[in-house]
């Protein structure tokens, strides 16, 4: 089947991102507006395309279109085309829905910015190269969008770059990505020379005829690619840090949908990660470290921005490690994708209510007992704190159970290992969010005089609602009657079946619930029965120490690579100057120094000259005479 | 059967330094038009004759022949095969842009006005004329009678050290050039010895020559090539001529002459020597990926603007001698793209880095700060021309260098592997000068400078829209540079491998 409509999805909202650049000041008053319609315009064409998709049996379902040939040389052929099938329609509706519903909170939360239409522009341009990432039909189209979205991403972070910290911020996460995007080049080489082709259908095709050996090197540089654009281990330091930009942003681009474009990558790629199972039990084991990884860092931040990155981290982790489990996870992957995706970015919005109520204020520790002051606010974030610890009947629930339930059930030494880290996580989940929710709505006001928290503007809360909404029902929608499994079949696996059935689904739900009221109930002793002191205390464990220093992620980074780095940009610019460039002038001396010795011989005196010749002359007559003899 | 295209084509720009000699010193104004409708003239000539080129036809087209030295085989012969016409169309589409770009730069020379457009005009007939000889002779003649515009054009319009900075551009091309002289004297001896002095470039590749000839043949015109282009360990000129030379003159030095060098490689070394390429490439690779990581690292050790982009433009030459010597038709396509990709993404950053020093009396990195609040179209600009340079995917760097990469790793994975570091140091060395001129704070003596004007902008634009349409629609060149690339690998005894499963199918 072929649509003619797909590029317009791309279209539409990169027309907007280079009307309000090259318009510049002229579109201030309206560019805010193009910008939404036009994001709004792109969901409509994607319930549209949607509608058409599930009218059609579950096998047909996929639509293609064919732009142009963008690259043709010898058998190297890519083609400028878009596909949309049943996993690439998930991520539209998210990227296009919970995109416009951010663009209309923006409309508020950026008002008092002078510089709110060239944050609509880089939201289009993100909106844009984010549908080409899960609408192009081969590497090397997602390509392009992957570091589109980076693009995007650094320009967002660096939105107030007035301030170093944020300039540097952005600098960081362009520069984890590109390591990132190294492993994807690499990932695209190795496919072309083992492959012949770059595209998905091409790849799927032939994998099988391929060593094991080469898709395990493609599946390996995929993943690579995957930590550094989802903010995984060990590529994750650059998360936290792009907390620098403007709240809506880390809503959208840092929790809902850039930073989950790894797991798409990984999942679409499931044709090689199934025939490559070493590679596929690392995804696993990078899933199961950063979700550990992220919950720690978590409990320890009292910045809320960070606290929900730290927490975007793990759950992604969760989402990676689903990806790992092979068929059987994909599934449940894309489900705690896009149940993350409604109660992630509802809770970022929320906090972004919170911050636009509280002059900017991101400090836990001065805030407290706001549910008086902001109602809205604090029940659309609670409804996501419930759906993220995974109380049922909420989405997390579904969506966080399945993936702990499906890693126990690999069995063996590793369904242990990667179920009980999937489940200690969760545990620790509870109790960092419970924290959050507690320091910031319940107990003592500990703001300011000067604060007057207040709840926010309709434009801001009715995205919020309407997110929490998701985040209530979503999980019920996709599991009802299996309906996102049997929906995702045709792309991901032919029929999933569990390998082992180690605990049943009650089992792991009663599990799971056990530990969460644990960890919650930990952290309301720790922070609702206790005052919250609002300067953190410095009298803690190592542990704690560490953790609020993001695990020593940055300090590992600056001793192994930045320091190293600098130190060998050093010497090469030495030994430019000095060695190489030395024995340049070096030459050019010795030029010079053979010319004033020999200039010497020149003194214009006819007697030494004439002895010179003579000298000359014995010397050759010498030298036949030694020839001859 | 002769065709007048191309000596007119080369001729037009003498025509215009003619006239601009003719006219008032004190007009510069006049001076300056007469330059620019030249170059548009020339340009517009050149697209009229690009449109003309048959696209599959791998042999020289608009050919014209005349004896020139006929007791020595000497002859005045031009033609083009589709990776000269791109470097033609690249060198004289560029050039009314350095002029518009550069309006104020001939002021404060040594001497006046009117001789910087003579020089520069003069230097757009040579460049033509490289690109366009099938005469090794002439093409000599042309690659060391270029020296002289641009010694002049360094020493006398330049900043800072300029006399020093042209000497040794000129030494260093001088020695290259003598060793290249040396070889096609050895060529034109041999060619006599089998059947008639020629220096006719399809005559002599097919010359016989023992391994040991070949191999020191190869490497007179290689060196010559490798110093021209240049490749590490030969580069150290590049930064002091591009620091010192005027932006316009520094982006025709790298843009287009230094490609001089990589043309060299395809259209001599390869088809002259194709048993010595075979026997060096294991070198010439190292070398280049040398380039790539060394010349990364030094352009991110940089405080100078100019210093800079003259590193990251080693690191770019370092990946297109990676793509010829890797014998595929992709890298061969992606480094002949990549010539013509790079001359424009150059030609971005040292205009604009050349606007911001003009404005700033200074290219030191360190002495700008917050420009995206002082000047935001001129740091959107940068940002741009950055951006092209790291290779994004969406602009035209990115076709080329992921063509290399690719085209690289079929045969030498492991220099293809090694070259994609330079993906992630090109972040480094684009990014922090960006943060440290364009973000944070203003700074002191940034407050007031001026954003772009009207001229300067309609000199960038072609710029951006042609780096943005062939990051998305590379086809229109790739389908000319193809058969010729293609071409080339076949005459020097290549052919593309096969992928992992064809060879297990066979």
């Amino acid at each position: 089947m072929t649509s003619g409509l797909l590029v317009y999805l791309i279209a539409l909202p990169l027309f907007g991102s280079a009307v309000l650049l090259l318009a510049g000041r002229k579109s201030d008053k309206w560019g805010h507006l193009l910008a939404t319609a036009l994001s709004a315009g792109a969901f409509v064409v994607g319930l549209y395309e949607f509608s058409q998709m599930f009218s059609r049996p579950n096998d047909q379902r996929a639509v293609t279109q064919k732009l142009f040939s963008w690259i043709s040389v010898g058998s190297f052929q890519v083609d400028a085309g878009l596909m949309l099938d049943q996993l690439s329609i998930c991520f539209v509706l998210l990227i296009t829905g919970v995109g416009t519903l951010i663009h209309i909170y923006s409309i508020a939360y950026m008002s008092h910015d002078r510089d709110r239409r060239r944050f609509f522009a880089y939201l289009n341009l993100f909106i844009a190269a984010m549908l080409l990432l899960v609408l192009g039909d081969s590497y090397l189209n997602l390509y392009v969008g992957w570091e589109g979205v980076g693009l995007a991403s650094y320009l967002l972070i660096g939105f107030w770059n007035q301030k170093p910290a944020y300039a540097t911020a952005a600098k960081k996460a362009f520069i984890a990505n590109r390591v990132g995007d190294l492993g994807l080049s690499l990932a695209i080489m190795i496919s072309f020379a083992t492959l012949g082709t770059v595209s998905f259908a091409g790849v799927k095709a032939h994998a099988g005829q391929a060593s094991t050996g080469a898709l395990t090197a493609i599946g390996i540089m995929l993943l690579v690619a995957a930590t550094g654009k989802s903010a995984q281990f060990p590529l994750q330091a650059w998360l936290g840090d792009a907390m620098a930009g403007p709240t809506p942003v880390s809503a959208l681009i840092h929790a809902a949908t850039m930073v989950t474009a790894g797991v798409y990558l990984i999942i679409r790629s499931n044709f090689i990660f199934d025939a490559a199972p070493t590679a596929q039990l690392l995804v696993a084991i990078i899933g199961a470290i950063t979700l550990l990884f992220g919950a720690v860092i978590g409990m320890a931040k009292d910045d809320i921005k960070k606290a929900l990155a730290a927490s975007t981290m793990s759950q992604i982790g969760y989402m990676v490690l689903g990806a790992g489990l092979g068929p059987v996870g994909y599934a449940f992957a894309i489900m705690h994708l896009l149940t993350h995706g409604f109660f992630k970015a509802g809770m970022f919005l929320g906090a972004g209510s919170v911050m636009h109520g509280m002059d900017d204020e991101v400090n836990m520790r001065r805030y407290g007992g706001l549910r008086k002051y902001m109602p809205i606010t604090f029940a659309t974030f609670g409804l996501g704190y419930l759906a993220i610890i995974g109380v049922p009947p909420f989405s997390g629930f579904y969506s966080k159970d399945k993936i702990i339930e499906v890693a126990f059930n690999m069995g063996g030494i590793k369904g242990v290992m990667l179920g009980t880290a999937a489940l200690l996580g969760a545990a620790i989940t509870a109790f960092y969010m419970t924290r959050v929710v507690v320091m910031t709505f319940a107990g003592n006001k500990r703001w300011d005089e000067k604060a007057h928290p207040h709840e926010s503007p309709a434009l801001m809360w009715v995205p919020m609602v309407l997110l929490a909404l998701g985040s209530v029902a979503s999980g019920f929608l996709f599991t009802h009657g299996n309906s996102l499994v049997n929906w995702l079949a045709p792309v991901v696996a032919p029929k999933p079946e569990l390998q082992s059935e180690m605990l049943k689904p009650a089992v792991v739900s009663i599990l799971a619930l056990v530990v969460v009221l644990i960890g919650a109930g930990i952290a309301i002793m720790k922070y609702l029965r206790a005052d919250v002191p609002v300067v953190a205390p410095q009298d803690v464990s190592i542990f704690t120490k560490i953790a609020r220093r993001d695990l020593l992620q940055d300090e590992f980074n600056e001793a192994v690579f930045m320091r190293p780095g600098q130190k060998l940009t050093e010497a090469l610019v030495l030994t430019d100057n000095a060695v190489i460039d030395g024995a340049v002038r070096g030459v050019a001396r010795m030029t010079k120094g053979s010319g004033s010795v020999l200039r010497n011989t020149q003194t214009g005196f006819v007697r030494s000259y004439a002895m010179w010749i003579l000298l000359g002359a014995i010397g050759l007559i010498a030298a036949i005479w030694v020839v001859t003899l | 059967m002769n065709n007048a295209w191309l000596t007119s084509l080369g001729f037009l720009p003498i025509l215009g330094a003619l006239l601009v000699s003719v006219l008032p010193e004190k007009n510069s104004l006049l001076i300056k038009r007469a330059a620019l409708g030249t170059t548009l003239l020339v340009a517009g000539t050149a697209i009229a004759m690009a449109t003309r080129f048959q696209r599959d036809n791998v042999n020289f087209q608009f050919v014209e022949t005349h004896q020139w030295i006929p007791s020595l085989g000497i002859n005045y012969a031009v033609g083009v095969d589709g990776i000269a016409l791109v470097l033609i169309l690249l060198s004289v589409l560029l050039a009314p842009i350095v002029v518009l770009a550069g309006w104020n730069e001939a002021v404060g020379g040594r001497w006046s006005v009117k001789t910087f457009y003579v020089l520069l005009l003069i230097l757009e007939t040579m460049m033509i004329g490289v690109f366009a000889s099938t005469d090794v002779f002439l093409f000599y003649v042309f690659f060391e009678a270029m020296l002289i515009p641009v010694y002049f054009l360094i020493g006398g319009y330049g900043s800072g050290a300029r006399s020093a900075a042209a000497v040794k551009f000129l030494l260093y091309s001088l020695f290259g050039g003598l060793l290249m002289l040396a070889s096609i004297i050895a060529l034109y001896v041999l060619s006599g010895e089998q059947g008639g002095h020629t220096f006719d470039i399809n005559a002599l590749s097919h010359l016989h020559m023992s391994s040991t000839t070949e191999n020191m043949l190869f490497l007179g015109f290689f060196i010559a090539f490798a110093i021209k282009a240049p490749v590490w360990p030969f580069h150290t000129w590049l930064p002091d001529a591009a620091e010192s030379a005027t932006p316009g003159t520094s982006v025709l030095l790298l843009g287009v002459l230094d490609k001089v060098g990589t043309f060299g490689m395809i259209r001599y070394c390869l088809t002259l020597f194709p048993h010595a390429t075979e026997t060096f490439t294991p070198v010439i690779l190292g070398l280049a990926v040398i380039s790539i990581i060394y010349g990364a690292f030094l352009a991110i050790g940089q405080t100078d603007f100019k210093r800079l982009i003259a590193y990251t433009s080693i690191s770019h030459f370092g990946f297109i001698t990676m793509g010829i010597f890797a014998m595929t038709s992709q890298g061969q396509s992606g480094a002949t793209l990549y010539m013509f990709n790079h001359g424009f993404s150059t030609a971005a950053l040292f205009l604009v880095a050349g606007w911001m020093s003009s404005r700033r009396g200074s290219s030191k990195i360190a002495d700008f700060g917050g420009l995206q609040r002082v000047t935001p179209v001129m740091a959107w600009v940068f940002f741009f021309a950055g951006m092209s340079s790291l290779a994004l995917p969406g602009l035209s760097s990115f076709v080329s260098e992921f063509l290399v990469l690719v085209g690289t790793y079929t045969r030498y994975p492991v220099a293809a592997v090694i070259g994609a570091f330079g993906i992630v140091l090109a972040a480094l060395y684009i990014l922090i000068p960006v943060q440290r001129a364009l973000h944070g704070p203003v700074t002191e003596g940034n407050e007031n400078l001026p954003d772009l004007n009207l001229r300067e902008k309609v000199a960038i634009a072609p710029v951006v829209a042609v780096i943005l349409l062939l990051g998305f629609y590379p086809s229109p060149l790739l389908r000319v540079i193809n058969p010729a690339a293609a071409h080339s690998i076949a005459q020097a005894g290549f052919s593309d491998p096969l992928s992992s499963i064809e060879k297990a199918g066979k």
